[in-house]
């Protein structure tokens, strides 16, 4: 009885579009999506630190080598907000990178492609930030107050990002024949990729529904790939660079491209651990978080001293 | 072209541009995530003033080099820094300990060359003081959490110290290069820094119940060019792309 009432009350708050803080009332399958949701969006940010950071050290120039380095140092930034609001859910950072490490826990498949060439760190900012952007704008507004706040930060730095990586893709593009050869082959390897970030097409796409009813998500899969594709093409057009499919073509009736669908069966591949670069991701993490074992266990042993010290 | 103080620039730059890239190999490896953001912070601070460096650097060699050519087209010979910051990072004790060593070092050296007579190494100084007196704090924070941590972070620190002790008497050599210098009232005296360098090591290994190297033979080139076996492959990741198309711009 009692239950029911709360589920009034917080569907009521649904309802009026109001926020839902950490300690409001509301359902357990609520709850369970948002940690799913945010959890696996940390992992994302922090996972994305890898094929990102593979090129620091290889920036081909003092300020790409410094504007690299601050972006991936904002993706750990992002890592840290979005584990801090899924602690307010009533779980905790140990345990979410547990399951990133037993590999139970999922994060964005896009960061399973190597970056091979520098130009690769261009189409990343480039476009998987700004499908990035267009799945994250929405959730700004999102029902649960915490996400919804950290959402408004990391967009922010996010548009940065994607300005920064379209800045290298200008500098090849407009660059020598070898750097647009760079580039055109960048955006060949990540079109797809990036157009499978928006998730299945929405029929086959289960989290969906409630999704869409509890404001964690505003708007479609397809909707978002749609809109994606518009608006990339402009600037694809701009650089001087082709994507790799052949029924893409501007389709005056619907006033939006048509564009062929990415290979679903690779994208579940992908998911299921057989992208190329699944393992090389857990392992970089896996032995991060290792090595450092010591280092916390130190830190920890020299607080509970001085602690105690106090305390005598 | 003054010879004396472009020489004298690019050590310092070549110091700072050195320790940057190897405090950047962790970004996204750091042993916790807001240590991962915060070891990423100094590597961004010490790329900053290797790049103001390498722009004067530039200046006062009035030749067609900007800071980019001068990072990465010079060869192992031309580059300038100590042995110690190009020294691989190891485990995060080693890496910690090379930096509190550099630390310590820089706070004193921009300290100093704050007061310098040339006004942009004066002001690069001014603005480097206030990074690097926080970098220690954190270093020397962690130097102190390792020694007095758990046994094997004891023994990791003390190893550490142990291995890196025999680069630091380069921090302080001085040739005719500073010389000249010295008494144009531009460049620092490193003899008259390392008597507080070696008193504050020493307070901090006290506190950190780490103890200080004894006898140790201290090794030297770095600043003449002549360096560990280190550098050269340090040189070519960072150099790679630049070099592979000499022709294109960034």
């Amino acid at each position: 009885m009692e239950n029911k009432n709360f589920e009034d009350i917080f569907e009521a708050k649904m309802a009026k579009n109001e926020i839902i803080e950490p300690k409001d009332w509301m359902p357990d399958n609520y709850r369970k999506h948002l940690i799913r949701q945010i959890s696996q969006h940390a992992h994302s940010e922090i996972v994305g630190m890898l094929p990102e950071g593979n090129w620091i050290t290889r920036a081909p120039s003092l300020r790409s080598k410094l504007v690299l380095l601050a972006k991936v140092q904002d993706e750990g930034g992002h890592g840290l907000y979005l584990y801090t609001a899924a602690e307010t859910l009533g779980t905790d950072r140990d345990e979410l990178l547990n399951a990133l490490h037993t590999g139970k826990a999922k994060y964005s498949s896009i960061f399973n492609y190597p970056t091979l060439t520098w130009a690769d760190i261009g189409a990343i900012g480039w476009l998987v930030d700004g499908a990035a952007i267009m799945n994250q704008v929405m959730l700004q507004r999102t029902s649960y107050g915490p996400y919804a706040r950290a959402m408004v930060r990391i967009c922010k730095e996010e548009s940065f990002h994607q300005r920064q990586g379209y800045e290298i893709m200008c500098h090849l593009s407009f660059g020598t024949s070898e750097q647009k050869e760079m580039a055109q082959d960048a955006l060949n390897r990540w079109w797809y990729p990036t157009l499978m970030m928006f998730g299945p097409p929405d029929a086959e796409s289960p989290n969906s529904e409630n999704a869409i009813k509890w404001r964690i998500k505003r708007e479609s899969n397809d909707q978002l790939r749609q809109r994606f594709v518009n608006q990339t093409m402009e600037q694809v057009d701009y650089l001087g660079l082709t994507v790799p499919d052949k029924n893409l073509k501007y389709n005056e009736t619907k006033k939006a491209y048509d564009f062929s669908e990415p290979n679903w069966a690779e994208f579940k591949n992908v998911i299921s651990g057989n992208g190329p670069c699944n393992k090389e991701r857990l392992a970089a993490r896996n032995e991060a978080h290792k090595k450092g074992e010591w280092v916390r266990a130190a830190a920890a042993a020299y607080a509970k001293k001085n602690k105690d010290a106090v305390a005598a | 072209m003054n010879k004396e103080l472009f020489k004298y620039t690019l050590r310092l730059a070549d110091n700072a541009l050195v320790l940057g890239q190897r405090l950047s190999e962790w970004t996204g490896h750091g042993p916790f995530l807001e240590e991962d953001l915060a070891l990423t912070n100094i590597a961004l601070d010490t790329f900053g003033t290797a790049t103001s460096l390498l722009e004067y650097a530039s200046r006062v060699e009035g030749a067609d080099r900007n800071e980019d050519s001068l990072a990465y087209f010079r060869n192992e010979r031309e580059f300038y820094n100590t042995l110690l910051v190009e020294q691989a990072n190891g485990d995060y004790a080693k890496t910690i300990v090379r930096q509190v060593l550099v630390d310590a070092f820089n706070v004193l050296l921009y300290t100093e060359l704050s007061k310098s007579k040339d006004e942009t190494l004066s002001g690069i100084a001014q603005k480097a003081i206030k990074e690097v007196t926080y970098h220690y704090r954190h270093t020397s924070s962690w130097v102190i959490r390792f020694g007095d941590g758990t046994e094997e972070s004891n023994k990791k620190a003390q190893e550490a110290l142990n291995e890196l002790w025999r680069f630091t008497g380069e921090l302080f050599e001085m040739d005719e290069v500073e010389e000249e210098l010295i008494k144009k009232g531009i460049a620092v005296d490193l003899k008259a820094l390392q008597p507080k360098w070696e008193k504050q090591i020493d307070e901090l290994l006290k506190k950190a119940i780490l103890k200080k190297p004894e006898n140790s033979f201290m090794q030297t080139g770095g600043k003449k060019g002549i360096h560990t076996e280190h550098l050269g492959f340090l040189l070519a990741e960072m150099q790679t792309l630049p070099r592979m198309l000499p022709n294109a711009k960034w």
